[in-house]
């Protein structure tokens, strides 16, 4: 992969983005309404609301934090306005992105009101947004993609046809010095083994396990059934997968078949260097892919059996399908059909070198299929309840 | 035409990768031996759902990607459906 050349972002920091978004990040959920208004004033900026920021406590307010900073500092936004009800937690939230070089402001709310913080947010969206439109791509090499790798609404031929074929990429990719990361702790259990066993070293191995124990404890303390209502979900059961067990022996597929994962990161943390890492996130689709996006992921792979639409609003997510009747009857979600593989008409390696080319054309501006349809699944990840 | 595929020498179940009529013979491939396989299927098994390939007893594993996938808790035959009427959980239950 590492002849692959793309046309992309190069940040103030160095890093590399595939998209270039002025978003209006909202510091609190009570301050969606006047991002969504300075949204709505200025074409070319993305609010991003969500439900929280308020009275969160402990490592569930580092986590919102993370998330937040993490959401404005990655590669693929180009500036960020940042609109809070305080002062306080959105200066806080400014500070964090403006580490990274690119232009930030923040305003809040209180004394003030909507209305004029409003107008004085607008002023400083519509210069980010004119000043973004003449930022030009410049040749990168491919691995100097952060990518992150997720599945959902899986079936069995997501572990026969999508899923190897990403970790095809995964292996390709590593290897040319490029950064991965993967997760969804829960849906590991029957594979936790063959995970460990893909651990770089002795350490990594015992906190990946540590990690899949503490989420293995959460589901015992807060279970009231074997889970069999959610996990696998009702659309898995429907494409003919039956337990966890079989579920996470297919997931696993993904992570390919020569490379050791180099490290654990909390949720929404930044990979430490190149290789790939296991971060702790929920299975759920849109929360994960907003951890990784987060975490500074430029762009995502997703493969699915019975159809996931998921998108988020920063992070592409490419889809890819083995299952030949989701690609024919949803088709307009797929951006990629692997179906081929189960007839053997494909090979892993072959579909692997498409999605790579998918990957390539994606990263140079073409809209994935959830891009065009406007999917922008934004939600933040809460670990208990608010003070 | 491949009817059913097969991830590992040890599994004791196939993936329909079309939909399989009850009563059809079907023509299957292990992905790791590269051994073509025959089975009958005496139900109809759609697309993505799992073939018997032997006999399984109440409490049996039963093996896909050579891994312990659930614990049988209604008999099955060879050639039936392996699905969530007979197949459940080992690990959350």
């Amino acid at each position: 992969m590492a002849k692959h050349k793309i046309v992309a972002y190069r940040r103030e920091n160095g890093r590399v983005g595939v998209r270039n978004h002025v978003v209006i990040l909202p510091v609190d959920d009570i301050s969606n309404a006047a991002c969504e208004a300075v949204a709505s004033n200025i074409k070319g900026a993305l609010a991003l609301p969500h439900a929280y920021g308020r009275l969160q406590f402990g490592e569930d307010l580092d986590l919102f934090f993370r998330t937040m900073i993490g959401t404005g500092a990655n590669p693929n936004v180009a500036a960020a306005v940042v609109i809070g009800i305080e002062p306080g937690w959105t200066q806080r939230i400014v500070d964090g992105i403006a580490k990274t070089g690119k232009p930030v402001s923040g305003f809040s709310i209180e004394g003030k009101g909507d209305i004029r913080t409003i107008a004085e947010a607008s002023y400083r969206a519509k210069e980010y947004v004119q000043w973004a439109s003449e930022l030009q791509r410049s040749e990168c090499d491919l691995s100097e993609l952060y990518i992150s790798v997720k599945c959902g609404e899986s079936d069995t031929t997501t572990g026969l046809a999508s899923c190897p074929t990403v970790g095809n990429v995964i292996d390709k990719h590593c290897e040319t010095g490029g950064v991965a990361s993967f997760g969804e702790t829960s849906e590991l259990t029957g594979a936790e083994h063959i995970v460990a066993g893909k651990a770089a070293t002795d350490a990594v191995r015992k906190e990946f396990l540590a990690a899949f124990e503490d989420y293995t404890d959460l589901v015992f303390r807060q279970k009231k059934d074997d889970l069999s209502e959610s996990q696998p979900t009702k659309g898995n059961i429907a494409g003919g997968l039956t337990t966890i067990e079989e579920k996470a022996l297919g997931n696993v597929e993904k992570l390919g078949k020569r490379t050791k994962f180099v490290g654990c990161l909390k949720p929404a943390a930044a990979p430490g260097g190149p290789g790939l890492w296991f971060m702790d996130t929920s299975s759920a689709a849109a929360e994960a892919v907003t951890l990784w996006a987060a975490s500074g992921a430029v762009l995502h792979l997703f493969p699915t059996g019975q159809g996931n639409v998921i998108g988020n609003p920063i992070e592409p997510v490419v889809k890819l399908s083995g299952n030949p009747k989701t690609v024919a009857t949803m088709k307009e979600h797929i951006d990629l059909d692997v179906s081929k593989i189960l007839q053997g008409e494909m090979t892993l390696d072959q579909a692997g070198d498409a999605l790579i080319d998918m990957v390539v054309r994606t990263a140079n501006g073409r809209l994935t299929a959830a891009e065009a349809l406007g999917h922008r699944e934004f939600v933040l990840t809460k670990l208990y309840r608010s003070a | 035409m491949i009817h059913f595929l097969v991830h590992d020498e040890a599994d004791t179940v196939g993936v329909a990768v079309t939909d399989l009529e009850a009563g059809s013979d079907c023509a299957g491939l292990n992905l790791t031996t590269n051994q073509t396989l025959r089975a009958k299927a005496t139900e109809n098994i759609p697309l993505g759902h799992k073939l018997a390939l032997k006999d399984f007893a109440v409490g049996d594993t039963v093996t896909k990607y050579g891994c312990a996938i659930g614990r049988v808790v209604q008999p099955i035959q060879r050639g039936q459906l392996v699905h969530v009427h007979n197949l459940k959980t080992q690990r959350w239950a």
